[in-house]
């Protein structure tokens, strides 16, 4: 079922019938089978892919570098779970490297994403320090490019 | 001086290609889809353009060898020992060429004497009558037909063959019926020319695009192999149409032959494009993968939905091509092509744009997106909905 799994990661909005075609199989094999993914908790969920520079909603978005103290018992687990609960928090990954949690924060504004980390970011125990990096610009996100569609430029040829 | 006159009567009489008005009504037209553009419509994969652009910053501006740089025809001898345990030496058995396009009219050029044999079966790529005709050599047509899935079968190419016979031409994945042989079907070709001098050009540029089961080339059998010339490419496979690519393996005194022309009327192919080739026979493997995963589910889509409209459409298994009978409309193929694009704004081919034998259907691309597919389709199935009820 990867393939079914690939499809719709690429374009959720394909009808049942029509992934049902693209892989030969019936529209009862496919109904079932993405059912089954959901129970299974493998599909999470369906979302678009919004620009939102485009709109008049201009969300800012940070990367927060984060280095914690583990917990004894706990490990990252507690902290970063008392981090990714908010919902100001769109991602939050345990890294290797110089710091410990990398958080994705989406605010509607600078002072906004300032005052979470400094109010509850910062100031939670095991949080050692952190550092704030506001994106300027994004080029590409969920291996999608950020520009105009490209038209079709095939010009007609004989063949 | 009468300057039409001075043209060559063989250039003069070949008769203008059958698609070129409908192109014209396209360019004048808005919101049409097109399903008649027989080119990938993904973008060269972005390793192979950075390579392209590496050697130019690098600045290799210069020719290559007049056969292709060596360590681009040994990738292709890797390549093809790796897809289709084909053996063919990098040294004196491979030719690159300017698209397959230049070496199906080399090795043409390169084995024919006026008034030698072609035989071509059809509907096919329009080049190859064109060729052998440049080459003054005489077409003999093979007309497929649907009820062997347009395949060609002994019972069809024996009573082609005549002691003139030079060259069998065996167009295979198909464009545009989208056949394909599979290696039973060629086993019974092979029976037939294991004894005969005649030379296959087999034109695979459609290798990769083969669904449901692997591309067989006709030189894999071990009989075949010096009496074949494979000519392949890079345009298809690797979505490098506008790169012009390609290659030819054979004998190495079919190769000889076939580079004293190319020397002489090409010198190289273009160099920024085989240095990109190089990184495309390295490593472009998943990408390939990728494209032909999604053409098979467009693939699905479409003759679904020709079927859905009610027209017969055959199983296409190779190629970006379906080619559905539109007999049921009681319209000629032109007829139905010229009157969809006007009325629906669809732009499909006309079967006879391949071969008289065309006639009845047409090809439909699905190198277009599954959202213009769809689309397509359903206004499609208007159209023939119209007509059916009108006759």
């Amino acid at each position: 079922m990867e393939e079914l799994l690939e499809i719709l990661e690429k374009n959720s909005k394909l009808s049942e019938e029509q992934i049902a075609v693209m892989l030969g199989k019936s529209v009862e094999e496919i109904k079932s089978a993405i059912k089954k993914l959901e129970d299974e908790g493998v599909i999470l969920g369906y979302t678009t892919l919004i620009d939102w520079e485009k709109t008049s909603k201009e969300p800012v978005t940070a990367l927060i570098e984060v280095r914690v103290t583990p917990q004894r018992g706990e490990g990252f687990d507690k902290v970063a779970e008392r981090i990714y609960r908010y919902p100001q928090v769109k991602a939050c990954y345990l890294v290797s490297g110089g710091f410990d949690l990398m958080v994705v924060i989406e605010g509607k504004s600078m002072k906004e994403v300032a005052l979470f980390v400094a109010e509850k970011l910062a100031p939670l125990e095991s949080v050692v320090s952190t550092s704030t990096h506001f994106v300027l610009k994004k080029y590409k996100d969920k291996g999608v490019i950020f520009e105009k569609s490209r038209p079709d430029n095939r010009e007609v040829i004989i063949l | 001086m009468n300057i039409e006159k001075m043209i060559s009567p063989t250039i003069r009489n070949i008769p203008p290609s059958g698609i070129r008005k409908y192109f014209d009504l396209v360019n004048e037209m808005k919101d049409v889809i097109s399903l008649g553009i027989g080119e990938p419509d993904f973008v060269t994969p972005w390793n192979v353009r950075e390579a392209g652009i590496y050697s130019l910053e690098k600045g290799y501006t210069h020719y290559s060898s007049n056969a292709g740089f060596i360590e681009l025809r040994r990738e292709i001898a890797a390549y093809l020992k790796r897809k289709y345990s084909l053996d063919y030496r990098p040294e004196d058995q491979i030719i690159v060429t300017v698209g397959a396009s230049e070496g199906i009219d080399i090795a043409l050029r390169a084995l024919i004497e006026p008034g030698d044999e072609v035989i071509i079966p059809e509907p096919s790529f329009v080049a190859y009558k064109g060729c052998a005709v440049f080459a003054r050599a005489v077409p003999v047509i093979i007309e497929l037909r649907e009820e062997d899935q347009f395949r060609l079968t002994p019972e069809l190419l024996e009573p082609a063959i005549t002691e003139k016979t030079k060259v069998l031409i065996l167009p295979y994945p198909n464009n545009p019926t989208g056949a394909i042989m599979n290696e039973d079907d060629l086993r019974k070709i092979v029976e037939v020319l294991k004894d005969k001098d005649i030379i296959v050009i087999s034109d695979e540029i459609y290798g990769e695009l083969t669904y449901e089961g692997k591309h067989v080339s006709i030189a894999s059998f071990p009989e075949m192999k010096d009496r074949t010339i494979l000519i392949n490419g890079f345009s298809k496979a690797f979505a490098m149409t506008g790169w012009r690519l390609g290659y030819a393996c054979g004998h190495p005194a079919v190769i000889d032959a076939m580079k004293k022309i190319h020397q002489y009327a090409i010198m190289c192919s273009p160099t920024t494009a085989q240095h990109a080739a190089i990184e495309a026979l390295r490593n472009s493997d998943d990408d390939v993968q990728a494209m032909v995963r999604e053409y098979n589910g467009r693939r699905r889509i479409m003759v679904d939905g020709f079927r859905k409209a009610g027209l017969d459409c055959f199983e296409p298994l190779g190629a970006f091509y379906t080619f559905p009978s539109i007999k049921k409309t009681g319209l000629t193929s032109d007829e139905f092509c010229e009157r969809l694009l006007m009325e629906e704004r669809v732009l499909v081919v006309p079967g006879t744009a391949f071969g008289d034998c065309g006639a009845g259907f047409i090809r439909a691309t699905y190198a277009s997106s599954i959202e213009n597919i769809s689309e397509a389709l359903i206004r499609i199935q208007r159209f023939v909905e119209r007509y059916s009820n009108a006759k």
